[in-house]
């Protein structure tokens, strides 16, 4: 659909991922090494000259669950962005115009339904919750199972979209944020908005 | 997304969509795995297409050209001429790909196209099922700077002063359109759906779009083009731009020459005897010329014929030699070839030695309303008088160089009686080929059309004059017919159906695949070497060879190598190794070697041997190279939905590096709450 629609989708389905890779993981080596290849703990650990584990497993889980949000985005996105730079759009044979929008916002959750995912498990694990595993699993299955309701995209996209909230909403409770942190956070800006002006 | 994935967890999916399992991939996907089935949601594939191609002279190009990466344009379908004010000035969503009947391919139409090219993406014409009262797509004066009037001789009768050649010519051949125009099949669906213009108002996104690419590498001229093409002979990447148009003539002789004595013969007087064997339409490769050509190289291949036997029991005092003229179409590329190989000694004969010429041109209406039951000759020959000049003709080329008495026998005394000049229309319908209904291909190639019966005529009188010029025996001339049978069989074949019994027989074993339908009649690009000819020329060497020559009882070996035989020569005689013919009484007789002094010789313009890209006196046509030539059909989106696309991504990008950049900055704020064990490590 021209070069417009290719980087509107591009921006929209990688920009999240791009972001949390500027702010969150390049500047640790090690975290980049993480996303990348996934299970090099033990690899790194031996090469390493402190006793404990270089990275954290709250660390570990975030940024493996991002590589594999990133990994899942790309091979699921990638084709079509090249199809969306030629001239033509989707729609020939009665498929939806919005076939390239609803395509980008999908993989955009989908990447961050992969990071929280990650986190979530990994603190379930930890803390041997099976059940969380389980849940993970499950939300898993039916958010793929969405993906059947297309192309009535009203059916698939918003429900991915809420489990999504809610998915980011438990691993940041997992991930240590709690309601306290926020209203730390929220009278911090306003201490500090206080003292400033 | 891949709508019809159903994929197991733990499972990657390697359609569109996987979802990952945590370390490992295992391979379950009910769905079909295309590569790139996106792609095929889009765009539709034409096929069958036919461009207008670039070709190039000495001062100019003609044809069509599309850019580089395709020309694409919402398709709109022209009602008449009047509906041109649509995609000219008043739609609003240009470019335009117009798409027309073949009625309204005209040269107004087309040139008020030309005009406002800036909002016309391209032009497409639906290839037509019946033919119009008449269109001629060549100019009204064929070949005019390259014939022998010219200003400094018969001023008068140069550049049709005197007749008007081809009046209804409208010269769209040899213009040149920055658009690419293709001929395809009707295809109007997608167009019904999307893009109708209803009350005046404009059709609602998303349109229908085709995209046409056709782009030429060479551009100017000529001399442009070939001097590119030596520049880039040094570079690593070596890709011409252009090729010189040509083929190979072909000729035979009644009594062969040998063929490494070239030049002059002493006390060598020859009857000639031609006619050409191209034609040319706007679009590429899609001519017949069924009247412009095909009629009178049949009638020639049917004379020699008749002559074969008569010539072996009452050889005539001069010899006769036929010579069948390739690109005659561009300037006369094939005559002007021998012509310049006669003048500088390098064909078995030379100007000196050619007693007089025949020409059989423009031969359909030599008899009309022909009687079947009918027998001799029904038409008259008539002699126009000496202010007629002579019409476009190989002729014109010999008598450039030499004065030589020539005819050119035609059926129009001024202008052409042929409708069709050098298009697409150009033929059996044009020919009045009629069969009758619920015949078989094998019922149709024996069956004697009127046009066969008619052209068989023109045939015997054809023999019987080269006889009689040729000094032959007065009393044998009666006993020379032209066999109907031969001229129906070709005409089956050269205009209906090339892959018939006859034609295969004629040619050998392992060339059955030139016989694809059907035959074109362009000249094509030279190629070097025989053995590359093109399949009309090549199928013309056979014929001439079969119906001239003598079978022999050679085997397939000594066919290759006759020189082992003490009778045989080769430099004398071709020898070609066929499928053989199968008589009336059905028994197959196997493939033979046939001996015929027919030979091919080159026809490529002196103009490339001498290095003069822009000379004047030879033809210098070009065909330019090109990558590929395709199109296809898709739906475009408005532009208000693709910025709104830009806008959201942009928006998207800001807004999750804002909200990245602060929450990354307050992380220890927010993630505080949970002990880290110490010792936790993997």
């Amino acid at each position: 659909m021209t070069a417009a629609v290719f980087f509107g989708c591009a921006f929209i389905a990688f920009g999240p991922a791009f972001s949390l890779f500027i702010f969150t993981i390049a500047k640790d080596p090690l975290r980049v090494i993480i996303l990348i290849a996934g299970k090099a703990n033990e690899g790194l650990a031996a090469i390493s000259e402190e006793e404990s584990s270089p990275i954290s497993v709250r660390e570990m889980a975030y940024v493996a669950g991002l590589g594999f949000g990133i990994m899942s985005g790309a091979f699921s996105m990638i084709n079509t962005l090249s199809d969306s730079l030629g001239p033509g759009t989707v729609g020939m044979f009665g498929d939806s115009q919005y076939y390239f929008i609803t395509s980008a916002l999908m993989t955009l959750a989908l990447t961050l339904l992969h990071t929280f995912w990650g986190v979530v498990f990994f603190d379930g694990c930890e803390r041997k919750r099976w059940w969380v595993i389980v849940a993970v699993l499950c939300l898993h299955l039916v958010v793929s199972g969405l993906s059947l309701l297309n192309p009535l995209y009203v059916g698939s996209v918003p429900p991915v979209y809420v489990i999504m909230l809610l998915m980011a909403v438990w691993a940041f409770f997992s991930s240590g944020g709690s309601l306290h942190n926020l209203s730390l956070l929220w009278t911090c800006r306003k201490s500090n908005a206080e003292t400033s002006s | 997304m891949k709508d019809n994935c159903i994929c197991v967890l733990m499972v990657c999916c390697v359609c569109n969509t996987p979802l990952h399992g945590l370390d490992f991939f295992v391979f379950l996907c009910f769905s079909d795995v295309n590569s790139n089935s996106v792609a095929q949601k889009i765009y539709v594939e034409v096929n069958n297409t036919v461009p207008c191609v670039r070709l190039l002279n000495a001062t100019h190009q003609i044809g069509c050209q599309s850019s580089i990466s395709g020309d694409t344009g919402v398709i709109h379908v022209l009602e008449s001429e009047a509906d041109l004010e649509w995609p000219l000035t008043k739609g609003p969503n240009p470019p335009y790909m117009i798409l027309l009947e073949s009625h309204l391919f005209t040269r107004s139409i087309m040139m008020k196209i030309k005009k406002e090219s800036s909002r016309i993406a391209g032009v497409t014409v639906v290839v037509p099922n019946t033919s119009p009262s008449e269109f001629s797509p060549h100019t009204t004066c064929p070949n005019e700077n390259t014939g022998v009037y010219s200003d400094t001789y018969g001023p008068h009768l140069a550049h049709c002063n005197t007749t008007v050649w081809n009046p209804l010519g409208n010269g769209l051949s040899y213009e040149e359109f920055d658009f690419p125009v293709f001929s395809l099949k009707e295809d109007k669906q997608c167009y019904y759906d999307h893009n109708r213009v209803v009350n005046g108002s404009a059709p609602q996104y998303p349109l229908c779009a085709m995209q046409l690419f056709s782009h030429m590498f060479a551009v100017t001229d000529t001399a442009t083009c070939m001097r590119r093409n030596d520049v880039i002979n040094f570079s690593i990447n070596p890709e011409m731009v252009c090729d010189p148009l040509g083929d190979f003539n072909v000729w035979g002789s009644i009594r062969p020459y040998n063929r490494s004595q070239l030049g002059h013969r002493d006390n060598e007087s020859v009857v000639m005897a031609a006619a050409r064997l191209d034609s040319r339409a706007f679009f590429w490769d899609v001519s017949t010329g069924a009247e412009g050509s095909i009629s009178g190289f049949v009638t020639l291949l049917a004379a020699a014929h008749a002559l074969r036997d008569v010539t072996q029991v009452a050889p005539p005092t001069h010899n006769i030699l036929f010579a069948f003229f390739q690109g005659e179409a561009f300037d006369y590329i094939g005559s002007s070839r021998m012509v310049y190989d006669m003048q500088n000694g390098k064909f078995v004969i030379d100007l000196d030695n050619v007693h007089s010429l025949l020409e059989i041109g423009q031969v359909k209406r030599l008899v009309d309303n022909f009687q079947s039951s009918a027998t001799g000759a029904n038409f008259s020959l008539v002699e126009p008088g000496v202010s007629q000049p002579l019409p476009p003709s190989s002729l014109q080329r010999f008598l450039r160089a030499q004065n030589i008495p020539g005819i050119v026998l035609a059926d129009h005394r001024a202008a052409f009686n042929n409708k069709y000049y050098e298009s697409y229309y150009d033929n059996a319908d044009n020919l009045n080929l009629r069969y009758p209904p619920n015949m078989t291909a094998e019922e149709q190639l024996e069956f004697l059309t009127d046009t066969a019966m008619a052209l068989t005529e023109v045939a015997t009188v054809v023999a019987r004059a080269l006889y009689k010029q040729a000094g032959g025996d007065g009393t044998q001339v009666d006993n020379i017919k032209a066999d109907s049978k031969t001229v129906t069989q070709m005409l089956f074949g050269f205009l209906v159906q090339a892959n018939n019994s006859w034609f295969q027989a004629l040619i050998p074993p392992e060339l059955k695949d030139m016989l694809s339908d059907p035959p074109d009649f362009y000249v094509g690009v030279a190629s070097s070497s025989p053995a590359k000819a093109k399949p009309l020329t090549r199928l013309v060497q056979f014929l001439l060879a079969n119906l001239t020559g003598t079978a022999t009882n050679l085997t397939q070996d000594q066919c290759q190598k006759p020189d082992d035989l003490p009778d045989e020569s080769v430099q004398m005689y071709s020898y070609l190794w066929v499928q053989g013919t199968v008589p009336h009484n059905g028994t197959e007789k196997g493939p033979f070697c046939v001996r015929a002094s027919v030979r091919l010789s080159q026809a490529l313009s002196p103009a490339f041997d001498l290095g003069e890209y822009a000379s004047r006196n030879y033809s210098t046509w070009t065909e330019s190279r090109w990558k590929f030539i395709k199109a296809r059909i898709f739906l475009v989106a408005s532009r208000d939905l693709e910025m709104l696309t830009l806008g959201v991504g942009v928006a998207v990008l800001f807004s999750s590096l804002l909200v990245t950049y602060f929450i990354s900055t307050k992380a220890d704020v927010l993630f505080s709450s949970a002990r880290e064990p110490a010792s936790a490590a993997y």
